[in-house]
């Protein structure tokens, strides 16, 4: 599938894509890399697993990584309280064996057991890895190069299929070069303003074509602020969102409806110091 | 940047895309023969006749990281179309020869006045390697490399210069450094059982501790960030600045952290460039050559405010948090609006613990900081100190114990 294709695919599903990123995506199709994506928060690094997940018509198996995931949480564990009913279920009726103790139905698979085992090869998504141990990113990596779980009571498991793996990144701490150098990678930017217009196209189809102008010139404004926390693609449509349910269809006429809806973009109290009313009208004018 | 010309007479896609591999490697990727055997198999697998598609598909392979992502375009356009202008030809293994060249861009700057080659270096082979260089290329080239970059870094960082400011820099580590949390925390290698957790998850196990949890005291390491200005107006103190901060980043990188300072450098005239890793780097050799990348308009003028802008936008929130103590080495002679400077500074202070404004210029006498951009500044600083000699920096110890 050429990159042009799976762009085509993603757009159907509802998630507009970079030539950059479908790039990247295809060829970790074709070379079974893990692409890693990187950027600011709310650019869509999350959803592009989701639509990968749709294109290619499997599971998506997310492992979200925060400090301190260790590996009964990532990989396996053994279902102990499950292990003890057996046992004393089966002193009624004379013993078990050992090994009987230590089979599938024991064990409870966390997602990458889960990715490896799975019938068909799913799409795993590993979020914000950055947030996890350096432990656990060096255990990550024996995983993303051999795709094989070692399981001491049961043996090694190795994937029948190969799953696609996406990570994401947040820039919490700097990741190992060890790991970069097994990926691909890109950096998903804030949208320009026609990318933009066609994502919220896409997610919420009824949109005035005035209307959504307005927005996406709006966000794209506050973004070139210098605000503490810029809005992201996730929050412009949440803005969208909102307005459109508060019945709003024209910017410039909508006093009250637009200062109280503009919490979904200004997360702080200093960004929403930092975009007066003035401003907001000032953006809104030039677009009509 | 560091520019590779093009070889025209490679023979073939595979020769062209490992000196493309080395052209990146010059320019500070971390990039091995597996990418370049990646590279080649992916280029079959785009159309590589088309540029956009096999900009697109090096671009995903060849970056590690955001940095990167931001180069690539240029380096790329550097290689394939030489920047887009059009060079003198000159084809005899011409992409070789380059790279040997590549601490040269540093000379125009320390010694002043000794060549005028206007950083033109790439362009003019040398004169007495040329002719012998034809045959016995290899072993020529390599002794040659040697020499260059043994011969800038001792004009760089001159042997006492750099270990006096490696002290003065320990020193100053030991002054900022922080005291561990009363607290303990989960980890995986901790000295201490964590009971609690022990015994919240026997419960799942019927009441057997089957596995343990450790705590430990979380270390909170002092983060220094040094931005150092090495426009036009600092040539005389760039020297010594940059062999602190190498000292700063060495103390470091030595005790792996243990020494409760983390240090992150960066230097800046109009542009903003992270150093940390390239003046980390054991290979004098490549420090050299990734340091010269800031040589382009090195001694020019300067842009403070833009700077810290930049340094705000894409490096602030990996490099700044309530613990990191922001050095700023400039004289405060800024082009651009002074305003602005104060305003970046008020954003970086409210991101950072502690601003230090180290001015070469307050060590004169009778000085006066009456330049428009530190009047600016002065309301955001914690301290404004001078430091124009090692000494000097040295003395900051106490100064840094109060802050």
């Amino acid at each position: 599938m050429t990159h042009l294709e799976l762009q085509k695919q993603l757009a159907e599903t509802g998630y507009v894509a970079e030539e950059s990123l479908a790039m990247a995506l295809s060829l970790g199709l074709t070379l079974w890399r893990p692409v890693l994506l990187e950027g600011p928060a709310g650019v869509g690094k999350t959803e592009v697993a989701k639509a990968l997940a749709a294109v290619q018509g499997t599971d998506l198996i997310r492992l979200q990584c925060y400090e301190g995931l260790d590996a009964s949480h990532a990989i396996y564990e053994w279902n102990y309280q499950r292990q003890l009913l057996s046992i004393r279920a089966a002193e009624a009726q004379g013993g078990l064996q050992e090994e009987a103790l230590f089979g599938e139905a024991f064990l409870l698979k966390r997602p990458l057991l889960q990715a490896i085992t799975a019938d068909r090869a799913p799409v795993l998504l590993i979020d914000e890895i950055d947030r996890a141990d350096e432990e656990f990113e060096a255990y990550l990596l024996e995983i993303l190069s051999d795709f094989q779980i070692t399981i001491p009571e049961m043996g090694t498991v190795k994937a029948a299929h190969r799953p696609v793996v996406i990570l994401t990144a947040n820039g919490t701490r700097d990741l190992s070069d060890a790991l970069r150098r097994r990926c691909l990678y890109s950096y998903l930017g804030y949208p320009d303003l026609d990318t933009e217009l066609a994502i919220l196209n896409a997610r919420h189809p009824g949109l005035e074509a005035r209307l959504a102008r307005q927005i996406v010139t709006v966000v794209q404004a506050l973004r070139r602020e210098e605000l503490e926390k810029s809005p992201g693609i996730a929050e412009m449509l949440d803005w969208a969102a909102a307005l459109s349910g508060l019945g709003v269809n024209d910017l410039a006429q909508a006093g009250p409806q637009l200062q109280a809806t503009l919490v979904c973009l200004l997360k702080t109290a200093a960004d929403q110091g930092a975009a007066p009313r003035e401003f907001l009208d000032r953006v809104i004018g030039k677009v009509a | 940047m560091l520019v590779t010309r093009f070889p025209s007479r490679a023979s073939g896609p595979a020769e062209r895309v490992t000196g493309f591999i080395a052209h990146l490697r010059g320019n500070g990727f971390v990039l091995g023969p597996q990418e370049t055997a990646l590279a080649l198999s992916v280029l079959e697998e785009v159309d590589a006749t088309d540029v956009f598609q096999a900009r697109l598909a090096l671009r995903s392979i060849l970056v590690p990281d955001a940095e990167g992502w931001r180069r690539f375009d240029d380096l790329f356009d550097a290689y394939w179309f030489n920047a887009g202008r059009q060079r003198a030809a000159e084809v005899n293994a011409a992409h070789v020869k380059v790279q040997s060249q590549r601490p040269m861009l540093w000379q125009d700057h320390f010694d002043e006045g000794s060549d005028g080659s206007e950083g033109e270096a790439p362009q003019q082979a040398d004169p007495e390697g040329e002719g012998d260089a034809e045959g016995t290329e290899g072993r020529l080239i390599a002794t040659r490399q040697d020499n260059l970059s043994k011969r800038d870094l001792r004009e760089l960082f001159r042997e006492e210069d750099l270990r006096e400011a490696e002290q003065a820099a320990q020193r100053l580590g030991a002054a900022l450094r922080d005291r561990r949390s009363r607290r303990r925390r989960q980890a995986t290698r901790g000295n201490a059982l964590d009971l609690r957790r022990i015994l919240r998850s026997s419960l799942a196990t019927g009441g057997d501790p089957l596995r343990l949890f450790r705590k430990r005291r979380p270390p909170r390491p002092m983060r220094i960030v040094a931005l150092c200005d090495v426009s036009g107006s600092m040539t005389t103190y760039s020297r010594v600045f940059l062999a602190f901060l190498k000292g700063l980043i060495g103390v470091g990188a030595q005790t792996g952290g243990q020494s409760g300072v983390q240090a992150d450098a960066y230097l800046f005239h109009t542009r903003l460039m992270r150093v940390t890793d390239a003046l980390r780097d054991h290979d004098t050799l490549r420090a050299a050559s990734r340091l010269s990348l800031m040589a382009e308009g090195f001694g020019g003028g300067t842009d403070i405010a833009g700077s810290l802008q930049s340094f705000l936008r894409h490096y602030s929130g990996k490099a700044l948090n309530g613990r990191t103590v922001v050095i700023i080495l400039s004289d405060g002679y800024c082009t651009a609006n002074p305003r602005e400077l104060g305003a970046v500074l008020g954003q970086i202070k409210r991101k950072s613990r502690r601003i230090v404004w180290l001015n070469p210029l307050k060590g004169w006498r009778d000085y006066q900081p009456i330049a428009a951009a530190m009047q600016e500044a002065a309301p955001h600083l914690d301290a404004h100190l001078p430091a124009n000699t090692i000494a000097a920096l040295a003395a900051l110890e106490q100064e840094f114990a109060r802050l």
